[in-house]
């Protein structure tokens, strides 16, 4: 089903910032869409304005057509009949509620009957159902996060909005919940919007990705493309990692793990988690961790050795970008006087070389 | 001791706390939730019994609803008698005199609630008043109980206000605060040390009250 979501949301705070967002994002069922930018972009304010929760937003809303938000002519729907569904950062548990009814709270319209068995549903999908009985401070924090997810899924929302649905937990919980919330969103077929300013949970748990900067969105598309191809430096600074290719897993050994882009095979230190080989994921490298060669090089402790093309070239300063066809399109990011001494002008063949630390394998 | 004077103390103060809980806790939401610039004017007008001597509001109260005054038609339209001396004047005056002692401990407890929650449950679709009711009230709860157990503590040991509106009616308007005057001026200091003891003893038991709920941290609440 094509739907979207188009907004040009306009908020400003009172001697601060003013944030002025448009975007149109597609919204097809269980398509995971991040929000991307740094703390104080602004990617909170629109998520809130989504939601409705912020009166003092202007501009336009829909979704599908539908008007959420018009306030030329003073058209506003408030937020209970919006239907959607909002992950808080801290979740927001109901404290003087078990988890059943936190999750069966959105459920008021329908029969008790019916309700309790929505509850059971949900709760066995979100792995919850041993819990049902328990008050929010008796929960951990992942269990926490699987409720607050069951309860904005239980009265099957048109959208999913999540805010740093990952940001309220330990590290060793964040990279456990990572992979698994991508499959309940996945799973739910219910379009979501994401807010993180982490770039490993925006590649990990988004299909697209919006990227704000100074309250605007700049670029919005397909994660790998937008890592990819930055539209403008601001963009390009934000994101930071320019290389991020789509792979296959090989195997792992030595908590090493090999993985497979076309016929360009890259090793990376292995994050856990991963699955059997044949997996897909992707690998991240930041450009300044590309080092360059003259074709063929000599035997070096990086582990990761491509032979390729250069295809372009940008200054930014001090600094090169170097843009490379290494049967993987790969961006280097390379010293002026360096680019200078090895004559870097497209055609040129060169060895890129990454250390294994340096490429970043997250799962999907 | 005057046996009839404390029945109408206690039905005076249970009046006067359930009339607080129905108008005061809407009050209290507004305030704690508006964000009307002229919000401050509402907050000082509610608080103004605490400062002001009861024989002052008292007095205004007779200018606007005595006999001559402007607002006795509608009064007596409505109740169907009038004001001055009357057990419903004393009730309303009580309110008025008592409303700060409702007020601002609701308003405190409901501002407590994580604002969080209420925009939680308005996205999972429920109107205001069942977010009220489902989330604001069963969070709130003790802050409300307080405040109401001190409007009623507040009212029992009124004594200017009624002595202004109410006057001295056995039965009517003689509550248990104007027996002890009476007591006290007939010399019948026996009496007096009676009717003293059980205000002392009430006050007393009921600001124990306050003090324990607000001591207790967590509540239980019943599962749905």
């Amino acid at each position: 089903m094509a739907r979207s979501l188009t907004f040009d949301v306009e908020r400003r705070f009172p001697g601060g910032p003013r944030i002025r967002a448009r975007a149109e994002l597609p919204l097809d069922d269980g398509l995971v869409t991040v929000l991307f930018g740094p703390s104080g972009s602004g990617k909170s304010t629109v998520l809130r304005a989504l939601a409705g929760l912020d009166p003092e937003a202007r501009g336009t809303i829909r979704l599908a057509g539908e008007a959420w938000l018009d306030s030329a002519r003073g058209w506003v729907v408030p937020p209970r009949r919006r239907r959607v569904g909002l992950l808080f950062q801290e979740y927001a548990l109901f404290p003087h509620l078990s988890v059943a009814a936190n999750v069966g709270y959105g459920l008021f319209a329908l029969p008790r009957r019916d309700r309790e068995e929505r509850v059971r549903v949900v709760a066995a999908r979100l792995r919850i159902g041993e819990l049902l009985d328990r008050r929010p401070a008796e929960l951990s924090g992942g269990q926490r996060q699987r409720v607050a997810l069951a309860r904005a899924l239980a009265p099957s929302p048109r959208l999913l909005l999540l805010d740093e649905p990952l940001s309220a937990l330990d590290a060793p919980t964040r990279e456990e919940l990572r992979a698994e919330l991508r499959h309940s969103l996945e799973g739910s077929g219910i379009p979501a919007i994401v807010v993180t300013h982490d770039r490993v949970e925006a590649i990990a748990l988004g299909d697209r990705i919006a990227v704000m900067v100074d309250g605007e969105i700049r670029q919005v598309g397909p994660v790998q493309q937008v890592f990819g191809a930055p539209v403008d430096l601001a963009v390009a600074r934000v994101i930071g990692t320019e290389n991020v290719l789509a792979v296959r897993l090989v195997g792992r050994h030595d908590g090493l793990a090999a993985v497979r882009a076309g016929e360009v095979e890259l090793v990376g230190v292995d994050p856990g988690g991963l699955g059997a080989a044949g997996t897909e994921a992707y690998a991240c490298i930041r450009a300044e961790e590309v080092v360059l060669e003259e074709a063929p090089g000599a035997p070096s402790s990086a582990r990761n050795l491509l032979a390729g093309v250069v295809t372009g070239r940008s200054e930014e300063g001090p600094l090169v970008r170097v843009r490379l066809d290494c049967g993987v399109p790969l961006v280097a990011l390379v010293t002026r006087p360096g680019a200078e001494a090895m004559g870097l002008v497209p055609g040129k063949r060169v060895a890129a070389l990454v250390k294994a630390p340096a490429v970043r394998i997250v799962g999907r | 001791m005057d046996r009839e004077a404390l029945l109408l103390s206690l039905r005076l103060a249970a009046l006067t706390t359930g009339a607080l809980l129905l108008l005061g806790l809407p009050l209290a939401h507004w305030l704690a939730t508006s964000r009307r610039r002229w919000r401050f004017l509402v907050e000082a007008l509610v608080a103004l019994p605490i400062v002001l001597p009861p024989t002052v509001l008292g007095f205004y109260l007779l200018i606007g609803f005595g006999p001559r005054g402007p607002l006795a038609p509608a009064w007596q339209a409505v109740m169907g008698s009038r004001f001055p001396f009357s057990f419903g004047g004393l009730l309303f005056a009580s309110v008025l005199y008592s409303l700060p002692f409702a007020v601002q401990p609701f308003a405190a407890a409901i501002a407590a609630v994580d604002p969080r929650l209420l925009e939680a449950s308005q996205t999972l679709g429920a109107s205001p008043l069942r977010t009220f009711f489902r989330v604001t009230l069963p969070l709130a709860w003790h802050g409300i109980l307080a405040g109401a157990v001190l409007s009623f503590a507040h009212t029992l040991g009124e004594f200017g206000v009624v002595l202004m509106v109410g006057g001295n009616i056995a039965g009517r308007t003689r509550t248990l605060s104007i027996s002890l005057f009476d007591q006290v001026e007939a010399l019948e200091y026996g009496g007096a040390n009676q009717t003293a003891a059980v205000l002392l003893a009430l006050s007393f038991a009921v600001l124990t009250l306050v003090y324990a709920l607000q001591r207790r941290p967590v509540l239980q609440w019943p599962g749905r």
